[in-house]
């Protein structure tokens, strides 16, 4: 009898440890596994028993809910106040478009042979029948682009790589997540964390590459112990090695840990960080495809990436733009945050509207007051007023609407917060994180911060505002990379969006 | 949680292992911090000597990472996130009364990916999520 526990750590931080031991120790002759999250971070911690008829779920469990669980013969799923049913009918999950995330929280991350048997390796088997330029041409024609945040055509970017002629390449997968909102890497590292390696191997076999890297976080650290593990049991079952499943490729992946800096994201600043220096910025070009770790040249992906790419050989290109609307094809996997009922992963084609992922998925604001603004792709996002909730899901009409999608992180805020603070909070995290190369960057963030500083104290308002957005502009159009350019993005619709926070009354 | 006092041999020890590594400077320097839980300052010229680089490029790494420090840790780690998600469910009380009650043990962070169940707070390496003070200090290792 197989009973599931997410191990994943947003499960964990509420509990899941604690649910899984008093489960053990009521029974210890079932077989718990430490499955991902199915996503639903609200219903966490959400166990599951498989029965004849499916996966019966019962959530959100505490520790102190498990002895009337057996009490109600849950392993039967007998009736309790905490019965979900199948967890498949769901509605909020039965709903999404699951493609990159369809594995996590059904398999058991640690566990190759149930990778296999939910179509794992079916994507990887593919491209070794194929032509490298085949395997290329096929990511191509999916139409997708890279989900870290700059959409960046990912066939173009691997052909690049594939016809420099270095015998030396590298894929570097950035895992490091760091935008407040955002955690589809982090699920998906720890709860089906041979996708991404199975993506890689691909990358790798379509541009003559032949080492790997992906740059994970610190502040992840069970992520890196699932990516770790996976990591080995591939090695010895040559997924990864030198006779990649019995053919005469050869590719291996180390992780490199992050050091606490936000900035390491951008990606030459993390090739910089990956070659054991200080995470300063690069100027382009040359291109890191051209030239990238160590001057070699080098594809670099973010996870969703990466871990899209085995369902596209598996499934064929035309199965994943079938998803999607105009040049924003396939599926984007939104994940909502803060002040939020329903909190959780939301994969869905391009084109769902904020409305519908604000209400229909997350129920609107946790603390229950009335929905005042939403934060959409990281600190370096718009703010999002409720006049704007019917703006499509996609590249395109994000950019229209004075924002980005980023890496697809959703933060709600209720009435309480003041978008002046949000204001300051981006420049003041931008100080903060700056690598210092460029002067708009490293000097304009403070300079921004003090400026947003007298606006809420009522000094000179009017004339600070103007000074505000001229500074933003000199950011914009001067700083080196994202860090700086796009922190006026949160600062200017915060005024733009909210103008009555920006008045210097006492509030 | 349990480190090693600073020793220069089994300092030594642990860099002899990134001898085959490319561009280990970091990676010595997270070592070190795993290892003593800090880099102390000695760390810097032992580093530049082993891995023939300068000083100044071993120092400039030091300073440049959030997460590492060159002073040994207090009793308890405690990082609480501050980013935009845990601040729309109040994080910035909660950071306030941590660290009116926990005082320099508390560190500013910013996102451990628990950004639905916030605030969150990381506590001797264990992720605690609709962080309270009072689970903090239950989560004391």
């Amino acid at each position: 009898m197989r009973v599931f526990v997410p191990g994943d750590s947003a499960a964990t931080s509420i509990g899941a440890d604690e649910v899984a031991q008093a489960i053990a120790l009521h029974d210890p002759s079932l077989e718990i596994v430490r499955n991902g999250s199915r996503g639903a971070l609200w219903l966490e911690t959400l166990v599951e028993v498989e029965t004849p008829t499916g996966r019966i779920g019962y959530g959100p469990v505490t520790p102190d809910d498990v002895e009337s669980l057996f009490d109600a013969d849950f392993l039967k799923a007998g009736a309790h106040p905490l019965l979900l049913g199948k967890i498949d009918a769901i509605e909020w999950l039965a709903s999404q478009d699951r493609i990159t995330f369809a594995r996590v929280g059904i398999v058991d991350p640690s566990s190759l042979i149930d990778y296999e048997a939910h179509g794992g390796l079916v994507g990887l088997r593919k491209a070794l029948l194929l032509t490298r330029e085949e395997i290329i041409d096929e990511v191509t024609e999916s139409g997708l682009r890279g989900r870290g945040g700059a959409g960046f055509p990912v066939g173009l970017k691997w052909r690049t790589v594939s016809q420099t002629i270095n015998a030396e390449k590298y894929i570097c997968c950035n895992a490091d997540e760091g935008d407040s909102g955002t955690f589809a890497d982090r699920m998906l590292i720890e709860g089906d964390p041979f996708t991404l390696i199975e993506g890689m191997v691909i990358a790798a076999i379509a541009v003559g590459a032949t080492k790997g890297i992906v740059y994970l976080r610190s502040e992840y650290p069970h992520a890196i112990s699932a990516l770790q593990r996976a990591i080995n049991v591939a090695r010895a079952n040559s997924v990864l090695g030198s006779q990649i499943l019995g053919t005469s490729y050869e590719f291996d992946i180390q992780i490199r840990i992050g050091a606490g800096s936000y900035v390491c994201g951008e990606e030459t600043a993390m090739l910089e960080s990956i070659e054991g220096k200080r995470g300063v910025v690069r100027a382009k070009p040359p291109v890191p495809a051209i030239e990238g770790l160590f001057g070699l040249p080098t594809v670099i992906n973010n996870v969703l990436t990466l871990s899209t790419v085995p369902m596209i050989l598996a499934e064929g290109a035309k199965t994943y733009k079938a998803f999607g609307v105009g040049r924003s094809l396939g599926t984007q996997v939104f994940q909502l945050a803060g002040n939020v009922a329903r909190g959780g992963i939301v994969e869905k084609a391009f084109g769902v509207t904020l409305n519908e992922l604000v209400h229909t998925y997350g129920a609107g604001t946790l603390s229950g007051r009335p929905l005042r603004a939403v934060q959409i792709g990281g600190p370096l996002g718009s703010y999002f007023s409720t006049a704007q909730l019917e703006t499509s899901m996609d590249y395109e009409s994000l950019l229209t609407a004075g924002g980005m999608l980023g890496h697809g992180g959703i933060v709600i805020f209720d009435e309480s917060v003041d978008l002046a603070e949000q204001a300051k909070f981006a420049m003041e995290f931008c100080a903060f994180e700056s690598c210092g190369k460029c002067t708009p960057c490293r000097i304009g963030s403070t300079r921004g911060a003090e400026t947003i500083d007298l606006i809420i104290r009522g000094v000179k308002v009017d004339e600070n505002k103007k000074l505000l957005l001229d500074l933003c502009e000199v950011m914009t159009d001067g700083s080196l990379c994202a860090m700086g350019a796009l922190t006026p993005l949160p600062v200017k619709s915060a005024m733009i969006n909210f103008p009555e926070d920006f008045t210097g009354a006492p509030k | 949680m349990k480190f090693t006092p600073w020793s220069q041999d089994v300092a030594l020890a642990l860099l002899a292992t990134l001898r085959e590594e490319k561009g280990p400077v970091l990676m010595a320097l997270q070592l070190m911090q795993k290892e003593f839980g800090y880099v102390d300052p000695a760390c810097v010229g032992l580093i530049a000597h082993f891995f023939n680089k300068s000083r100044a490029d071993v120092h400039g790494v030091l300073t440049f990472y959030h997460d590492l420090r060159t002073t040994p840790p207090l009793e308890h780690q405690i990082s609480i996130c501050v980013a935009e998600a845990c601040q729309a469910v109040g994080v910035r009380t909660l950071a306030k009364e941590a660290k009116a009650r926990f005082g320099d043990m508390v560190n500013d962070s910013f996102c451990f990916g628990n950004c639905a169940l916030g605030p969150t707070a990381m506590v001797d390496g264990k992720l605690i999520g609709r962080a309270t003070v009072g689970k903090i200090e239950s989560a004391f290792q």
